[in-house]
């Protein structure tokens, strides 16, 4: 990067510890802080959207979707959630694969044979050709599906108990009025849910961005896989050769979690107590007598 | 070769008694059965252990963060952040790496060496991490739970004459079990979930004698069918959860014996103390 590091044996102190910052690699290093930021920005909508769907289908009259949404949400108490990260992405991509070769493969055979999962060329997702680009994005987007389902399943516990800790008296009054199911659930239920749901949305963005070192263990080059890769010992071959440094790299990722976990907090404190303000809840009766 | 022959072979393998060698193809449902079973004898050595010395640790943290002294506070307090601020799969790795880094050959203490070799390995090293762990967000269970003694239970205490350690043992610790119980019991689960963590960040399986999920890897990765290992191991995790509620459940009306039935708080399910 710089003039000088053209000759890192040259090097010490200092200088050697400026250039060896500003590799090639260090900066994707960098960069993969970026991934875990954009895992964030993803899935914590989508899995809003997702445990949304899975509340009101719980609520739902319908026998089957309320079965479905209740499903759902115990889907999580009982199994740990790493095993829906190594199971769902693989699933995905197999169940993928799957449907593409019925449709795809001129002979398609059964894909699964003794110890083996078999598809035809062309029905790879992606393609055997397509760039490595490629590859990668899909590998993100099946880790994106994995901790949206998982983190669904938590947001609709919250949604779902959000929901019916909306006073009865409320719905009803909006049933009185003749009002559709559907419309006391646009008009009534979903805007006074937010206060009771917020506190427990605050929970899961903390347990969500806790979860974001498990993208390692699907494979994707994120600041796990880098901090081992860069850390380990490098020997005299290499241009900054140095012992093995994967402690120093681990303990920048716990300084990053414990920083993102802090900032976390103060920001949710702040947005708690807007969303408490005039409400008719144990917070903002605080609020009230404070400013009283 | 019979189901029977396959539980005496594989029962145990994951403690080092039995087959050596890993079944490597022809699969039966009965092996990865076995295996995946087998495998929870960890996962069951790991949260038992680490849940009966974190008991410990966390209400002595929890009384601490309450002291009004600074020097017990601040302390309790930084632990507290520490352990729940970061994920715990940084933290095997952290402590991995820091206990790889002690001298090979031991410390020589008084004369005598101590030995460190232990420590880097899964059984013990693992075990600390999760101990600290469980402890750290127990702590802050206990802690909340300890803010929301009733104000008239302490008085009695007082009226009654009780002072220091008596009436912490009879009224404050008794009532803060009490309140602090059903979200123990959520933590109690996740600290189990927890525990598959440990053979996929940094401590290896030594023999490849691994957990529930390491096996159920293992299985997956050889045949490229994930649908039947992975509900195998969930399968297990079910049964371990629902365990886990029965037996905090009699503890918790043990804890809650004296008050009329309807006035006892139920375990709800609340994700708040996942890693």
């Amino acid at each position: 990067m710089f003039e000088s590091c053209s000759d890192p044996s040259a090097l010490h102190g200092l200088g050697w510890l400026l250039c060896y910052l500003t590799t090639g690699k260090q900066i994707m290093f960098y960069g993969s802080f970026g991934i875990v930021l954009i895992l964030l920005a993803v899935t914590a909508p989508v899995a809003l959207i997702f445990g949304f769907g899975g509340a009101l289908a719980a609520r739902s009259s319908a026998a089957p979707l309320r079965f479905l949404g209740r499903g759902y949400i115990a889907m999580v108490r009982g199994v740990p959630d790493i095993i829906f990260f190594l199971f769902v992405p693989i699933a995905m991509d197999q169940g993928l694969e799957y449907l593409k070769s019925r449709a795809v493969c001129p002979d398609p055979g059964p894909a699964w044979t003794g110890n083996e999962f078999h598809v035809c060329a062309s029905a790879k997702i992606p393609l055997g050709t397509a760039p490595q680009f490629y590859h990668e994005a899909y590998g993100f987007a099946l880790a994106v599906v994995a901790f949206s389902i998982v983190y669904g399943a938590f947001a609709a516990n919250v949604l779902f108990g959000a929901m019916q800790a909306v006073p009865r008296a409320q719905l009803e009054t909006a049933e009185a009025y003749g009002m559709t199911r559907a419309q006391v659930n646009r008009r009534v239920l979903i805007p006074q849910m937010w206060a009771y749901a917020i506190p427990g949305l605050s929970n899961l963005w903390m347990i969500l961005i806790k979860a974001t070192p498990l993208l390692f263990l699907l494979g994707i080059e994120d600041i796990v896989y880098w901090a081992r890769e860069l850390g380990a010992t490098k020997s005299s071959i290499y241009a900054y050769p140095h012992p093995d440094w994967r402690l120093y790299y681990f303990l920048v990722l716990l300084v990053f979690y414990l920083v993102m976990t802090k900032l976390s907090e103060i920001v949710l404190a702040r947005i708690n107590r807007r969303l408490a303000f005039g409400q008719a809840t144990a917070a903002g009766e605080a609020l009230r007598k404070a400013d009283a | 070769m019979s189901c029977i022959q396959t539980i005496a072979d594989y029962g145990l393998r994951s403690i080092g008694i039995g087959e050596r060698l890993l079944p490597r193809s022809d699969f039966t449902m009965c092996q990865q059965f076995t295996l995946i079973g087998s495998g929870m004898i960890w996962n069951l050595y790991f949260g038992i252990l680490a849940l009966l010395a974190g008991f410990f640790l966390a209400t002595t943290l929890a009384v601490a963060k309450n002291s009004d002294r600074a020097i017990f506070r601040k302390p309790a307090e930084w632990f507290i952040f520490l352990f729940r601020g970061s994920p715990l799969f940084i933290q095997f790795f952290l402590a991995y790496e820091a206990f790889a880094m002690l001298p090979r050959a031991g410390f020589p203490i008084l004369g005598i060496t101590v030995a460190t070799d232990w420590i880097t390995r899964a059984w013990a090293g693992a075990l600390i991490v999760l101990f600290f762990n469980t402890s750290a967000y127990a702590a802050e269970i206990f802690y909340g739970a300890l803010r929301s003694v009733p104000k008239g239970d302490m008085e009695a205490a007082d009226a009654y004459g009780m002072t220091g350690w008596t009436k912490f043992r009879r009224v404050t610790w008794p009532t803060m079990l009490r309140l602090g119980w059903p979200s123990y019991t959520n933590e109690a689960i996740f600290l189990f979930h927890a525990t598959t963590l440990v053979f996929f960040s940094g401590f290896p399986a030594f023999r490849q004698e691994g957990d529930a999920l390491y096996y159920a890897k293992y299985f997956a990765d050889k045949t490229f069918n994930p649908f039947i290992p992975y509900p195998i191991a969930a399968f297990y995790f079910i049964l371990l959860t629902l365990c886990v509620i029965a037996v905090f459940g009699v503890i918790n009306r043990r804890l809650n014996r004296h008050l009329p039935q309807e006035s006892r708080e139920r375990f709800r399910f609340r994700p708040q103390i996942i890693r």
